[in-house]
């Protein structure tokens, strides 16, 4: 009727779905606590792209920011401290039909689980790895992060940190493989969204560190980015942000980058007097580990029965004299 | 015996009557320097061995380095092969004959005691005549040593003979000696000549052609020179074999389960059995994972699991550490893992190619907190390929980690079994995504066996985070006392319950006597033949191989009780009641004998060394010997 056909037209309404349909468990992080503007982030991006939450896993690891699976509503895994990466790895590997996420903290991905991230910027496989950055332990109570800045008091450095804080984003442009590397932080609700969504659709491993407050063990630690906005470098670029004339007045800091100059990433990202949020590189012609090694075809019960027989045959000792006929074949 | 020591060579006379040796069975050693084949011909004597009927069991020796320096006692690389006339489950006692490429490789063995008093020896004589002075007199004073220590020690040309073939003859000696061998224990020669022929075909006509020619030469030279063959009938087995070793038994069950996912991190002496399944996993839609470590590994592989591909991950002692931490959690969040430890000896590096069954206790209670697992051991080598296929049943139908613990004797060693006839119960049934009825929680557990049935990503209105933590039937963060209780309990039952659907393990011999020796894992076909011997000798002995060691079946006590004594035999360390030291209040027992001490308050005792290779059976007839002068 009218070329229009019926059941599609419902699978759309049912498709339709609300904010509330992705919110889990009430959260229980402290008030103030940038987790909650990520969460309100990602849960919005899979109501617009119209995920089914049975779609969606979100791969954690331990750690304040780690809680996140609980409160989406969706497949969560809240497992091992610096373990999410192979966990989800494993999730992705023969599941390609379900979008997988990786939330971290900066203990979790950049300390204890290092060798996960670097390895699964190596591997490429696709998801999405978000990094809550807040610089500071927060779930033990204060301890130095690998991102805390130097000399910061903590209960583990009382007299301050005594090394300089590492560069996650230039680690992870560093690393062979690197598919897409973006910053975002969560006191800018539309450009974290815009950043989370452009990592959500890019072919690979997305990494997207996001600046983090801890209201309670760390809370100015971002002031200078927070009170001063040119201290804010916004990315622009037509294949990375754009912002809004409203935003544009406020962070006046721009310039343009294109994200697949990774010289100027690496340049970029080596500066931390500013904040840099944006998409500092963007690679999709690298090899994707779960592409390469999908199945080729479906396995049947006849087929695998094939291949052990072959292989029983490459070891079989039929005794001279013995029944050599193979009383396997139906 | 000093008219024995020529200085220079004479050769061997051709002989013209042969004397025929029978023989119910016969060890058989070929050492070389790394490289040189000597394994590759072993391999393919014992095959030709089986297809004849025989009863056999071959084991590698092989050198901690890869390319061990040439000529050195510790440098020996080769084979044992034991044949019989009967069915033969382990590596036997002392050779009667041995092959060896230089005189150095032979004193490793020799030293070590892996030789018979008055054993023949082959040895290659080209270095009596070597430019260098040095081996020249190292050879004549090792020949002269053993000559007159009583060995029957027999000078081979093999260079000299295949140099009449091949200008490399260090690459084709092995050929020879298969020859040689295969006239000694009149081998079917149309059929030996078709396993070399096929052994080398892969690399072009040229190269069988050779190679045929150098396993002739062998052959003459023996019919020649050798004044004697033996005779091992054949043990009359006559139905399909397959023959391989452990590690290929692993694999092959790994894809005879229909899991599609095995996670590893390269470690020794486990890898082989992912190099095997690299192969040809990937025709049944598999995949091998090499992670960035141990920890990733078995991460990657909770991670498939959870996501409905049940995974393996497989690894050897210090990996077996490092994934503790999610062993745990897989038990926790009660996703189904297969685990293989092919044990190696501990701690730390260890010995990282030889055999120990040091891991027993740890694969039980290394976890903190109580995480329960299923322990299970394979006891031979067709036991490797059956009990990954039943470890898969086991770790979705009770959703948790079930460790299989082989050990480097079954990775390395050989043994030919019933070729397995394919059964579709094996393979893993497909995943379900269907829609779960709404409401559905992921840890709904029976009150009586712990049961829950299982959601996988994907499945509509299933949607819940599971967690590490201490949690409740939904899933969610347990913040009340009662829910980890709870929680802990159900995840116990599960193992009793599936504890009662065991069988107790059957005792080899009477079911009540003088002496139990209980063992797990390879040490079954050693333990087994001594405790035969002993038997035969009118002793009331018996022998116990427990398969699952957590949980454990009932009706062992039962067993035990029935016998006065009851002594633990395993490879791995524990105090010597004898030091000096040592009483009822310090004595550590061998693992098992912990275990079933605690479990069943049985006295039990044991006796264990750790040596780095397996056991022989007259060592334990020994230690069976002096045990029973204990019971009165």
């Amino acid at each position: 009727m009218f070329g229009l056909d019926l059941e599609r037209l419902l699978d759309v309404e049912e498709e339709y779905r609300r904010l509330e349909d992705y919110q889990g468990g009430m959260p229980r992080w402290c008030s103030g606590c940038g987790d909650n503007a990520i969460l309100t982030a990602v849960q919005r991006l899979l109501r617009d792209e119209g995920i089914p939450p049975e779609k969606a896993v979100f791969v954690s690891g331990i750690g304040c920011s780690s809680r996140f699976p609980h409160y989406m509503n969706a497949y969560g895994f809240h497992g091992v401290h610096g373990r999410a990466l192979p966990i989800a790895q494993g999730i992705k590997i023969r599941r390609p039909d379900l979008h997988v996420f990786v939330n971290m903290g900066d203990g979790d991905c950049f300390s204890i689980g290092s060798a996960h991230w670097i390895h699964a910027i190596h591997y490429n496989m696709n998801m999405v790895a978000m990094v809550h950055d807040n610089r500071i332990y927060g779930l033990t109570k204060k301890q130095v992060s690998p991102t805390s800045p130097k000399g910061l008091k903590t209960n583990t450095t009382p007299y301050g940190s005594y090394i300089e804080g590492l560069n996650p984003l230039t680690v992870t442009l560093g690393v062979t493989n690197v598919s897409f590397v973006a910053q975002a932080v969560e006191w800018i609700p539309d450009l974290l969204y815009e950043v989370i969504r452009q990592a959500f659709h890019h072919h690979g491993f997305s990494f997207v560190r996001i600046l983090q407050r801890c209201p309670t063990y760390l809370p100015d630690i971002f002031d200078p980015f927070i009170n001063d906005p040119n201290n804010i470098l916004i990315l622009t670029h037509e294949n990375g942000l754009q912002l809004d004339d409203s935003l544009a007045r406020i962070y006046k800091n721009q310039i343009e980058h294109d994200p697949s100059d990774i010289h100027r990433a690496r340049e970029i990202a080596s500066d931390e007097s500013k904040a840099v949020v944006g998409i500092l590189y963007r690679n999709e012609n690298v090899d994707v580990y779960d592409e390469i090694r999908r199945p080729r075809r479906v396995t049947t019960l006849e087929m695998r029965k094939a291949v052990l027989e072959r292989e029983f045959d490459k070891f079989a000792v039929n005794p001279v004299g013995g029944d050599n006929h193979n009383e396997n074949d139906e | 015996m000093a008219e024995a020591t020529p200085t220079q060579h004479e050769p061997h006379p051709v002989v013209k009557e042969k004397k025929i040796i029978e023989l119910p069975e016969h060890i058989v050693e070929i050492v070389s320097d790394s490289g040189e084949g000597a394994q590759k011909a072993g391999q393919t004597f014992g095959a030709i061995s089986a297809k004849m009927g025989n009863g056999i069991w071959t084991v590698e020796i092989i050198p901690a380095e890869i390319q061990p320096p040439p000529r050195t006692i510790t440098g020996a690389s080769g084979i044992r092969i034991r044949l019989g006339s009967f069915y033969i489950t382990n590596v036997g006692d002392d050779a009667d004959l041995i092959v060896a490429f230089n005189e150095q490789v032979l004193l490793g063995r020799v030293d070590t005691g892996n030789l018979k008093p008055g054993a023949i020896i082959l040895l290659e004589n080209m270095w009596r005549t070597h430019k260098d002075p040095a081996i020249r007199e190292a050879y004549t004073k090792t020949y002269d040593r053993l000559v007159s220590e009583g060995y029957k020690v027999i000078e081979v040309p093999m260079e000299e003979e295949c140099l009449k073939y091949t200008i490399s003859p260090r690459r084709g000696k092995n050929m020879f000696v298969l020859g040689m061998l295969c006239n000694l224990y009149e081998r079917d020669l149309e059929l030996a000549r078709k396993e070399v022929y096929e052994l080398w075909i892969k690399k072009g006509e040229k190269v069988a052609d050779l190679n045929l020619k150098l396993f002739n030469a062998g052959y003459a030279w023996a019919e020649e020179h050798l004044d004697f063959k033996f005779r091992i009938p054949s043990a009359g087995i006559t139905e399909p074999q397959v023959v391989m070793n452990g590690n290929v038994a692993l694999a092959l069950g790994i894809i005879a389960s229909g899991m599609e996912v095995c996670a590893m991190y390269p470690i020794t002496p486990a890898t082989s059995a992912s190099h095997y399944l690299s192969e040809i996993f990937e025709h049944v839609g598999g995949i091998v994972h090499q992670a960035e470590d141990e920890i990733a590994a078995i991460g990657f592989a909770v991670g498939a699991s959870y996501a409905g591909k049940c995974a393996v991950t497989i690894t050897s002692g210090p990996g077996m550490s490092l994934k503790t931490e999610i062993i745990g959690l897989a038990s926790m969040i009660e996703v189904p893992l297969v685990v293989i430890n092919v044990q190696r000896g501990g701690p730390s590096t260890g010995l990282p190619t030889k055999v120990e069954q040091g891991d027993l206790l740890a694969a039980l209670f290394s976890t903190h907190g109580d995480a329960p697992k299923v322990v299970m051991a394979c006891s031979t080598i067709e036991d490797c390929f059956y009990s990954v296929i039943t470890a898969r049943k086991i770790a979705e139908t009770f959703r948790l980690p079930v460790i299989v613990l082989s050990d480097a004797n079954l990775a390395t060693g050989q043994q030919p079994f019933p070729r397995p006839r394919f059964s579709r119960d094996w393979v893993a049934p497909p995943i379900d995504q269907s829609p779960v009825p709404p409401g559905t929680k992921p840890y709904d557990w029976d009150p009586k066996t712990g049961l829950s049935r299982r959601i996988i990503p994907g499945q509509p209105n299933g949607m819940y985070s599971l967690t590490g933590l201490a949690h409740d039937r939904e899933g969610k963060v347990a913040y009340e006392p009662w829910i980890n209780q709870e929680g802990a309990r159900s995840r116990s039952m599960k193992l009793a319950a599936f504890q009662k659907t065991l069988k107790p393990p059957k005792v080899f011999g009477d079911p009540e006597g003088d002496l139990l020796i209980v063992g797990w894992g390879s040490t079954k076909g050693a333990i087994e033949e001594a405790v035969t011997r002993v038997r035969e000798k009118g002793y009331r002995v018996s022998a116990l191989n427990i398969k699952f060691l957590q949980p454990m079946a009932s009706g062992i006590k039962e067993i035990l009780q029935r016998f006065k004594k009851v002594l633990c035999i395993e490879i791995n360390y524990s105090d010597d009641p004898g030091e000096e030291l040592i009483d009822e209040n310090n004595r550590r027992y061998s693992n098992l004998a912990w275990l079933l001490r605690a479990r069943f308050l049985i006295d039990v005792d044991s006796w264990s060394r750790v040596y780095g290779r397996p056991y022989k059976p007259g060592e334990i007839e020994q230690v069976i010997l002096e045990k029973l002068k204990e019971i009165k």
